[in-house]
């Protein structure tokens, strides 16, 4: 990575850090440990099944929200506080500056992230007093919400590059929900005929697919995942969020910060 | 190349690149199936949790879970797979949430009380239905109809269909066969003819592409067996006069029993076999009849459409 975009996603990360971005793991702590010590009293064989559909699906949220509300500030912030034209007139390029609060933002929710997921496998063990080969998939769901995570950061500082911060919270909001959706969109437009088929269709295949990263409810049963999605699931991760961050560049290039 | 259009350019082809590879990437992923029966799972079935989860939008959200009831009978029915088992509660689901939905009564009923492939084969969850629609909406005249045509057709309990009927005639706003029905029924006599006119009180009340032609299939199938009840009855008349049988549709024309060739509703001639029997020319293109079809034949009823995504 060039030098220059590992200096700005330092200097994201470390913002965030100090923003107390982090703090939303005790929340995360106390809401897991509670869940794998109440269900344990008030349910009968459902506690590994609790924790693992609590804690993805908060790891998975908290993450969303965090991405959405960090990402959209990322550049309206830095103008507001009038540090961008600091930062730009030193030797560096607008295309460094956005691909570098990218890899920031990535790396501030893959480190939240790996706390979390400690937190995930310590409540197994309290529940399940031992790993067994089904975590596994426990672990691959929470890679795939990683891979979630890059498609939410692109989108917010997709519509940050031109957008206020309250609206582009609303764009990516939306978007996260149509692609948490987006099989069921699929289906909706298979059923739909003619010139609006077309139309649905296309819209279905454009907007970011989430439902496919998705397995939570698949790692909670212990299901398997094919190796085949996973490597589909990596590269259609990575390729949305080029194209997202690409598009982000087009656009900061040609605003006028003035 | 000025460094700020290359990179224009080179953003402007990364993008193009990307968007290319993240659909043929999503082609890849729909090939990869974890579950399938995942993609049809029901995963809240108690109305009051979603009625609370839907923080107060439960028409909305009935109106969701109708269309999503339609999907899935529209799909199983497609796949011709014969498991309806989500259908009663995504029905149940949508009218819980707004019990003044009508839709989800009227024609839920009709996917859950035929037997299959015509529907779920489940006659009492659709007897449920509508008395819970009956129960919420004492004033609708197409429940009542709906009901009393369940008991006819699927439970043979005349004296429920026609207490029904009776019900929904007495209401302020009602159709103008309801009482004829419920008297047909008390009667329980001139079964073509109630028949046909419950089929064509269904064509009359709705506006459903769908249903109208399948209350038209039914009517055509009405009439050939009623043509034929009535051929194989002129045949045996012949016999007795006669001594024997009839030869060909001629003979029965010649001896004044009939005027013409008859011929069914899609134009074929109806057959004469030797045993005085008569049978249709081509059974496959007059659905649902029961009479005219050669022996050991199955009524027959619309074919399942095997489309691509049947595995």
């Amino acid at each position: 990575m060039n030098s220059r975009i590992g200096y700005v996603a330092f200097n994201t990360f470390r913002e965030a850090v100090r923003d107390r971005v982090l703090y939303n793991l005790i929340a995360f702590a106390v809401l897991l440990s509670g869940a794998a010590v109440l269900v344990g009293e008030i349910s009968i064989d459902i506690e590994r099944l609790v924790v693992v559909n609590l804690g993805l699906t908060a790891v998975s949220l908290f993450g969303v929200v965090i991405a959405i509300f960090m990402g959209i500030g990322l550049v309206s912030k830095e103008i507001e506080k009038r540090t961008l034209y600091t930062v730009l007139s030193r030797p560096l390029r607008r295309w460094e500056f956005v691909v570098g609060k990218f890899f920031g933002l990535t790396g501030t929710l893959i480190v939240n992230t790996l706390f979390m997921a400690i937190g995930v496998f310590l409540a197994l063990l309290y529940v399940a007093h031992k790993f067994s080969p089904a975590d596994l998939w426990v672990l691959v769901a929470l890679y795939f919400i990683v891979l979630e995570f890059l498609i939410v950061c692109a989108l917010a500082l997709f519509f940050s590059s031109f957008s206020t911060p309250v609206m582009s919270a609303l764009f990516t909001f939306a978007l996260f929900v149509i692609g948490s959706l987006a099989e069921d969109l699929r289906g909706f437009a298979q059923l739909t005929l003619g010139a609006a088929g077309a139309l649905a269709t296309g819209i279905a295949y454009v907007v970011p697919n989430f439902s496919a990263l998705n397995i939570i409810n698949e790692a909670a049963h212990g299901d398997p995942v094919p190796g085949r999605l996973i490597l589909y699931n990596t590269a259609y991760a990575l390729l949305y969020s080029a194209m997202t961050i690409s598009g982000a560049v087009l656009i900061f290039q040609r605003r006028n910060l003035k | 190349m000025r460094p700020a259009k290359r990179v224009n350019v080179a953003a402007a082809v990364v993008l193009a690149i990307s968007l290319a590879g993240a659909v043929k990437m999503l082609f890849a992923i729909e090939r990869v199936q974890l579950r399938p029966e995942a993609q049809q799972a029901l995963y809240i079935r108690s109305p009051k949790v979603l009625r609370r989860l839907s923080l107060g939008y439960t028409g909305l959200l009935a109106d969701i879970y109708w269309t999503r009831a339609v999907q899935y009978f529209g799909a199983q029915h497609h796949r011709g797979s014969g498991d309806y088992r989500l259908l009663a509660p995504l029905l149940r689901v949508a009218t819980e949430l707004d019990p003044h939905l009508l839709p989800p009564y009227q024609f839920g009923a009709n996917f859950l009380g035929p037997q299959p492939p015509n529907g779920a084969g489940l006659p009492g969850d659709a007897l449920a239905l509508l008395k819970y629609g009956i129960r919420y909406n004492p004033d609708q005249w197409r429940l009542y109809y709906n009901l009393g045509f369940l008991y006819y057709t699927e439970f043979k309990d005349y004296a429920k269909a026609a207490e029904t009927f009776e019900r929904g005639a007495q209401l302020p706003v009602t159709n103008k066969f309801m009482p004829v029905l419920a008297a047909r029924m008390a009667q329980h006599a001139g079964e073509f003819d109630t028949a046909r006119m419950l089929w064509y009180t269904t064509y009359q009340s709705t506006k459903e592409a769908a249903i109208r032609e399948n209350a038209v299939a039914h009517l055509r199938a009405l009439q050939v067996d009623e043509e034929v009840t009535r051929l194989e009855e002129v045949v045996e008349k012949y016999r007795q006069q006669t001594g024997h049988l009839p030869a060909s549709m001629g003979d029965l024309e010649r001896a004044g029993f009939i005027h013409g060739t008859p011929v069914d509703p899609t134009g074929h001639a109806y057959k004469l076999m030797p045993s005085g029997r008569i049978e249709v020319d081509d059974p496959q293109r007059i659905l649902f009849i029961t009479k005219g079809l050669s022996p050991g034949m199955a009524s027959p009823v619309p074919k399942p459409v095997s489309g691509p995504d049947t595995k």
